[in-house]
Formats: C-alpha cells, structure tokens, sequence
C-alpha cells in the first residue's frame, strides 16, 4: 500500500511539474507578446529601469568592489607562485567579464529586485487587483508585467558592465594600490588578453540571465494561488518569493554553465 | 427569458476533487437587480468569476447577451468585458495608483480621451460618490468603506451595462453598508444598470433585489422576488430562511407544513 502511495505522489508531483512549466511557458510567451501591443507604457518602463536598475546600483557597486578585490588578492598570491604576477590583470578582467559579473549581477538583482517583484504581483494577485485590471478589459500582460520585463532586459545587462568594471578597479586597488604591482602591466595585460568574444560572452550571458530572473519571479506572483502547497495570504506569497530567489538563482547557475559549455 | 442578458445553462465548475457547481441553470434579467445569496463555500464568487469569463466552466455555458463568454479569448473576450462594471470585495484598487489614478484607469487604457476630459469626468464622479478631497490619496490612506467608494467609481467609469457587486457590504459597520446601499440605489438610477449582487447581507439586501438566486449544494435555486423565498416550501430554502433571517420570515402557511413534515 505505501509503495502504490509513493508512486501514486511521485506521478502527482510529476504532473505538477508538467502542468507548472507548461503555465509558465504560456506565461512567458504572453509577457512577451504583451510588449508588442498598444499602448505602449514608456513612463512605466523608465520608472521600472529606476527600481530594478538605479536602485540596485549601490549593492552592485559594493558587491563588485569586494569582489575584484579578492580577486587581486588570491590573484596575487597564487600567481606569484609562478612568477606570473604580471597577469593578474588578464585573470581579474576574465573571470568578471566572463564569469563573475553576469552571474554575481543576477544573483543580486534576483535579492534586491526579483523578490520584491514576485512579492509585488502575488500580492496583486491575491487582493484581486489582477482580476480587476481584466474585468477592466486591460490585459495585465501589457499593462504590468511587459514593462518589467522590458526594464529588467535593459537594466541587468546594464548593471553588469559597470560590475565587470568597479570590479576591475577593485583589483587594481588590492594588486597595484596594496600590493604593488605595476600599474602598466595590470593593465596592459588586460588589453593583450581580453578580446571582444569575451565581452560578448558577458552581453549574451547578462540577457539570457535577465530573462531568466523576469520570468521567474514575476512568474510564481502571478501564479500565488496555483503553487503546490503554498496556501493563501500572507504565508502564500512568502512561499512563491522564496521559491522565486531560489529557482531564479538555480536557473541563473545552471545556465552559466550551459552558455559557458556553448560560446567557449 | 427572451430579455435575459446572462444564463447559464447547465453549468458545472470544479476544483480539484471539489465539485463548486452542478449542472447550474438560471437567467438573469436586464435592468433588474439580482441577488445572489448562500452559505460560504457554495460557489457566489465563483459564479461572478464565470460570468466575467475570469473561470471556465468544465461544462455547459454561461451567456452573456446571447453570446458564451466562457469561449471568448482575446479581443472578443475584452469587448464583452466592456459591458461590466465590477466592485470586488476589497475594492480590488491598485496599490501603486492614487485615488485619481485608479478612477481614471478605465478612461485613459480604453478611451482616447483628451486628459483634460478625462481629469473632468473623474473629479465629477468623486464629488458624486463622496470623494472629493481625497483624490491625491493611496488605498492604503483610505477607510474600507471610503475604497468601496473609489471602486464603484472605477467601475461606473465606462458606463457600464451590466455591474457586479461582489459582497459590497462585508467588513463595513452598519452605517457605512447603509451608505453603500444609498449609493447603488442612486448610481442604478442614474445609470440604469443591470444589477448582480453577491451578499451575505441576508435580510436586508432583499430590499435591494427584484429576483433571486439560492445557492447551494452544487445547485442553484431561482426566485422571481424575495417574497417567494419565504413562500417556498422547499426545505433547503426553508432552513436556509429560519438560518438567515430567523422564524420570523418564514410564511405561516408553509411554515405549519413544514413543521408537519
């Protein structure tokens, strides 16, 4: 009896599974389509690019900062193992364009601007404002959640250049300022190694992730009321922001190393 | 049935292993006000859900004006939802958007009016409803009474045909349900809409209805007026009178009946 109770749940969790990414994928597709219809909303997405990109800029200066200046650290220590200490500036720049700062950028943005999404339109949702957006015959696609994606796309990979680049600066700081390498081999090393492929790598990495981080969060919102075993209210919302940061910062993760796999 | 502006035929609605609504028959008449009543759980919000095409049902049809809203997507499905004007429970106003901005809402996404046109019509129609004053507010700034007030602003907005209430009088105080009754009663004069309305409020909002609508264990029962719900020697409808409005209510004839059986 237990074990047709185990495989009668494992077939239930299966089918839920099923059910949630094909509304998702439904989800996605509308969003998408919504920013192709009229009217389209500017002010909304300027004032979401001031939410999901100006806000943030603090952390992710902070962020980047520390980041690259633990970079020159170990950098610095572990290349002058090999005498190498002139190509910390090759290795800092590399591992942010390519790595660290689409990825740390996300990661952060999911913590700062993708919860308080997820929150904004779960909460919507269960206080009636989304059904009350289409009994006014006004698609909340368009209306609410096309802006936000729009703004996320502009403003992820934004942030991330400017992490990639106070990251650098940061390990200028710890290698040069603290540890006295030269100022013109940081740099110059930068200029021999980097190539556009790289910086590309980053771009192409920072939209995948921004899409990923939209859709996501503003996904399990919008659907509050259809999450397994999450309940209503308060307790409800709380669960699909949880499972918003942690499944935006999984996908972000696993893609990092899919894309990686595909433009090496 | 032939000046019916929404039915539903045989109408079935389930979620999960609870069946909400069994094979639901009843027809709503235009420019009248019907009421929708019953104990909770028993499927008031999910009918006013079906009619706005919000749910679809997992049998039969809801009509409105002739037309099955539960097959309409897209375009067609917007243009029908045209014709409703909806105060939710809550008021359902949006919490980013002042006072103003939500009564405006409808005018500015599904009208090409002038702002200055629009900036007229909803400062008229917050003087009406009690609002002036208030109109630079947020929802969170407001009373519940004072948010049912901008929702059936923004649900008179466009004009509508055909508005829902959907329990307009719950969490209110005695003197500010009263308040709302005194303005459906003026708005419906003025506009001359058809009127549904889901309450709890038993007795006191069948001085509002001209017919009425029972819900209960899957079905629905339908009353051409109040006065027929007290005639009715239906014992479902008999205890659910006795329940809501007390022995008082119920027709001495049926009542001996109902004692006798």
């Amino acid at each position: 009896m237990s074990v047709l109770a185990y495989i009668e749940g494992l077939g239930e969790r299966t089918l839920y599974l099923v059910r949630d990414l094909g509304r998702m994928s439904v989800f996605l597709v509308q969003v998408v389509a919504g920013l192709f219809e009229r009217p389209f909303r500017l002010a909304e997405v300027i004032r979401q690019v001031r939410l999901i990109g100006a806000y943030s800029l603090p952390v992710i200066f902070f962020t980047a900062a520390f980041t690259g200046m633990v970079l020159g650290l170990q950098g610095y220590y572990t290349l002058r193992k090999f005498g190498a200490e002139g190509a910390l500036g090759s290795m800092v720049a590399l591992s942010l364009l390519r790595e660290l700062g689409p990825v740390l950028t996300a990661l952060m943005v999911i913590g700062r601007a993708g919860s308080a999404m997820c929150a904004e339109i779960g909460i919507m949702r269960n206080s009636e404002q989304l059904d009350a957006l289409e009994c006014m015959a006004v698609n909340p696609f368009r209306y609410l959640l096309a802006p936000k994606l729009l703004a996320t796309l502009i403003s992820i990979p934004l942030l991330t250049m400017i992490f990639s680049v106070v990251g650098i600066f940061g390990g200028y700081l710890a290698g040069v300022v603290l540890l006295g390498i030269n100022a013109g081999s940081y740099f110059a090393g930068m200029e021999q190694s980097v190539a556009m492929k790289d910086i590309n790598m980053g771009i192409i990495k920072s939209f995948v992730f921004a899409l990923l981080v939209v859709w996501i969060c503003t996904g399990r919102g919008y659907f509050v009321h259809q999450i397994r075993g999450a309940g209503f209210g308060a307790e409800g919302v709380s669960r699909a922001t949880t499972q918003a940061v942690v499944l935006s910062s999984i996908s972000v993760l696993l893609w990092d190393y899919l894309l990686t796999a595909i433009l090496l | 049935m032939s000046n019916s502006v929404i039915e539903f035929e045989q109408v079935s609605k389930s979620f999960g292993s609870q069946q909400v609504l069994s094979g639901v028959d009843f027809a709503i008449k235009g420019g009248r006000t019907t009421v929708i009543a019953g104990a909770s759980g028993q499927g008031k919000s999910v009918t006013l859900k079906l009619i706005l095409g919000l749910l679809k049902p997992d049998s039969g049809r809801v009509l409105v004006k002739g037309r099955d809203i539960s097959r309409m997507r897209g375009r067609r499905l917007n243009e029908m939802r045209m014709n409703f004007g909806v105060l939710f429970q809550g008021g359902a106003l949006l919490d980013s958007l002042s006072v103003f901005a939500n009564v405006a809402l409808p005018l500015e996404e599904r009208t090409s009016l002038a702002a200055g046109e629009v900036r007229q019509r909803v400062m008229q129609i917050l003087e009406q409803l009690g609002l002036s004053g208030h109109e630079e507010k947020y929802p969170a700034q407001l009373s519940g009474g004072m948010k049912k007030r901008v929702g059936l602003a923004r649900a008179l907005m466009l004009q509508p045909e055909i508005m829902l209430f959907d329990e307009p009088t719950t969490g209110l105080d005695p003197e500010k349900a009263m308040e709302i009754y005194r303005l459906f009663l003026e708005t419906q004069q003025k506009f001359g809409y058809t009127a549904v309305i889901v309450s709890h409020d038993i007795p006191k909002i069948f001085n509002l209805a001209d017919q009425v609508i029972i819900m209960g264990q899957g079905g629905a029962k339908y009353f051409p007026s109040p006065e027929d719900i007290q005639r009715s020697s239906d014992p479902d409808i008999r205890e659910f009178v006795r329940i809501t409005m007390g022995d008082i209510y119920l027709s001495k004839t049926m009542e001996n009946d109902y004692e006798q059986s």
